[in-house]
């Protein structure tokens, strides 16, 4: 069944392969770098989907996990360089397969601890509390100096990748690629499971889905601490892509951010994060190519897709959501 | 010497608490009343903040300037409230959420726009620019202890216009049962312009008296708007009481934390060590508190009726 949907995701997916692989060898590798952002950005945003589409939650704290991710690469990658320990003797290390698995380890970690306390509220008392949360793990990442404090983390040379040579936009650009095609595979297999069903049931009724025997509070850490990992990767990914990690990548503007890819994307949909993330970079860098004063307008665009533009954009083109 | 820095930075910590409150208050008044998440409350305090800067640097006194704050945070919280936030009361949060991040974006760069990226600078009025002396020998500025009476005196307004008033007999009205009211033939839409309105004005009114300690900038706001999401998420949300306990709760803790920590750590370790540790758990103690507040009584120390 190739509905609308489909043939528009089919199409963005073509779309955010073959448009950088042009920029590239029409020698505008600054287009490889603004897509490789898109890519990244949308991978962090299929994360928090799983949680706020799927499950309703709205996390404005989505941040914390994006940052360990990056503070992952970023302290296992000045380790390297230096060469000191980390912990127990180990050593840090520049290669990117290891630097995922340690940032989805402590990115889970970390949404494990937060989901524990945060998911026994609901509604706005949740946006408060995760938002507060994020916020205590940026006010640590600033007070603590060990890892640049405030002025945050210079990575000297981009971590590497077996076989690929990272160092070329376009190759790192390919790297991102798969990799959101990896989260964008599982979200939809999560999707259609028998766990993604419970919980979806379970944002559209909790009351039900608990007296059919299926705890509530569980299937919701569960889905919470997966998209804290994926978060978390692309946490990583976007240290490595700017080649520095600061306290700004856990800020609270950095949740609002990925909530708002969402929205203009369309929520609950498996593209609605890449269409989000290619609208918002397209446009930031757009709109700050005419004025000074780009985030005004944003706010302005934001703020119509809100009122008036319900389901973003994937909406707009493919129909109503089949979404409650 | 030890007692009277203690008892300053107890005030120190009261008068950040009493600060706290003026914003908390308006936002827990406004989700009471509205069922709002309204993040754009940081706004109005910045809005505050620049009034009182602006209007006290051309007319030279702080006084007009005060009222400025409270005129121009009352008025555009009014102005946002008619084109924007009205719209919103029937969505879900996370469409509240969102437009008024971007009301954030677009007040932050609006303010930019006028006032330059520079800081703005405010002076204590003269009348309360001196100290007066603490028990134990050290002295107190009076204008810290001018914003605690401040902040009383709103809490005691606002428990009054809340317990005896017309209007507030409507905003308790609001908040039980909206459809009611509206029945019984009061004007709901004007109601809740006046009450966001009054939380604005208490939010400008905060920034305004923080101005003349602080510098006054773009995006002094939004670390102050979460620290009053806190406040509101121990005290309970919807409940005045529990959003002045709360501040005072907080602004006592985070006050107290910064100073005792480092020197308690430093009975255990080296100076520079213990500065270093005891600063970054201080920095996260408040949110600590949330947690063991939360994991106690998740609605809040004082959840509101309904």
């Amino acid at each position: 069944m190739a509905s609308r949907e489909t043939l528009l995701n089919i199409g963005l997916a073509l779309l955010l392969l073959v448009l950088p692989v042009i920029a590239n060898y029409s020698g505008e590798p600054f287009y490889v770098t603004l897509a490789t952002r898109i890519a990244i950005l949308s991978l962090a945003a299929v994360g928090l989907n799983l949680a706020l589409g799927l499950g309703g939650l709205v996390s404005f704290g989505h941040a914390a996990f994006f940052g360990i991710g990056g503070y992952a690469a970023g302290i296992l990658a000045t380790h390297a360089f230096s060469g000191d320990p980390l912990i127990f003797g180990l050593p840090g290390t520049k290669q990117m397969l290891i630097i995922w698995i340690v940032a989805i380890a402590a990115g889970g970690l970390a949404a494990l601890l937060i989901g524990l306390i945060t998911l026994r509220t609901s509604g706005v008392y949740f946006i408060m509390i995760t938002l507060a949360f994020a916020q205590m793990i940026f006010y640590f990442a600033i007070s603590w100096p060990a890892y640049g404090g405030e002025d945050g983390l210079p990575i000297y040379v981009r971590n590497a990748f077996p076989g690929v040579n990272t160092l070329k936009p376009l190759s790192y650009f390919l790297v991102c690629y798969a990799l959101l095609a990896v989260g964008l595979v599982l979200f939809k297999l999560f999707q259609d499971s028998r766990f993604g069903a419970a919980l979806q049931a379970a944002r559209q009724n909790e009351v039900r889905v608990a007296s059919v025997g299926i705890p509530p509070y569980r299937i919701r850490l569960v889905a919470f601490v997966i998209s804290g990992m994926f978060t978390a990767v692309a946490g990583a990914l976007f240290a490595d892509l700017n080649r520095f990690v600061s306290p700004s990548m856990l800020s609270w503007q950095m949740s609002g951010e990925l909530i708002v890819l969402i929205i203009l994307g369309g929520v609950g949909r498996l593209f609605g994060p890449v269409a989000g993330a290619a609208l918002f970079v397209l446009l930031e860098h757009w709109l700050g190519g005419i004025t000074e004063r780009w985030q005004f307008f944003l706010g302005l665009i934001l703020l119509g897709v809100v009122l008036f533009a319900r389901g973003g954009l994937i909406g707009l083109i493919a129909g109503r959501a089949r979404h409650g | 010497m030890q007692t009277a820095l203690i008892i300053e930075q107890l005030l120190n910590g009261l008068q950040f608490g009493v600060m706290l409150f003026l914003m908390a208050a308006g936002l827990t008044l406004i989700f009471g009343v509205m069922g709002l998440i309204n993040l754009a409350h940081g706004s109005l305090y910045m809005v505050g903040a620049f009034a009182c800067a602006a209007v006290a640097a051309w007319t030279g006194s702080f006084w007009l300037g005060l009222i400025a704050s409270l005129a121009a945070a009352a008025a555009a919280g009014a102005i946002v409230e008619l084109v924007v936030i009205r719209r919103l009361y029937d969505r879900d949060h996370l469409d509240q959420v969102l437009a008024t991040f971007a009301l954030i974006l677009i007040f932050s760069e609006g303010t930019r726009w006028v006032f330059g990226s520079f800081p703005l600078y405010l002076d204590i009025p003269a009348l309360l620019s001196g100290t007066v002396p603490l028990p134990g020998g050290s002295r107190y500025q009076l204008y810290r202890l001018a914003i605690i009476g401040v902040g009383v005196a709103v809490a005691v307004g606002l428990f009054l216009l809340i317990s005896k008033t017309r209007l507030g007999m409507r905003i308790r009205a609001g908040e039980s049962d909206r459809e009611m009211i509206g029945a019984l033939g009061v004007d709901v839409a004007t109601l809740y312009t006046l009450v966001f309105a009054l939380g604005a004005a208490l939010a400008g009114l905060a920034g305004a008296m923080v101005g003349a300690i602080q510098s006054v900038q773009v995006g002094m706001g939004e670390p102050v708007l979460i620290l009053a999401f806190v406040v509101i998420v121990i005290g309970g949300i919807g409940s005045i009481r529990g959003a002045l306990i709360g501040a005072i709760l907080v602004g006592v803790t985070d006050t107290m934390g910064r100073f005792l920590l480092p020197q308690t750590l430093m009975l255990f370790m080296p100076p520079s060590q213990a500065a270093m540790i005891g600063g970054a758990i201080a920095s996260m103690l408040i949110y600590l508190l949330m947690a063991v507040v939360l994991a106690l009584k998740p609605r809040g120390l004082f959840p509101a009726q309904g």
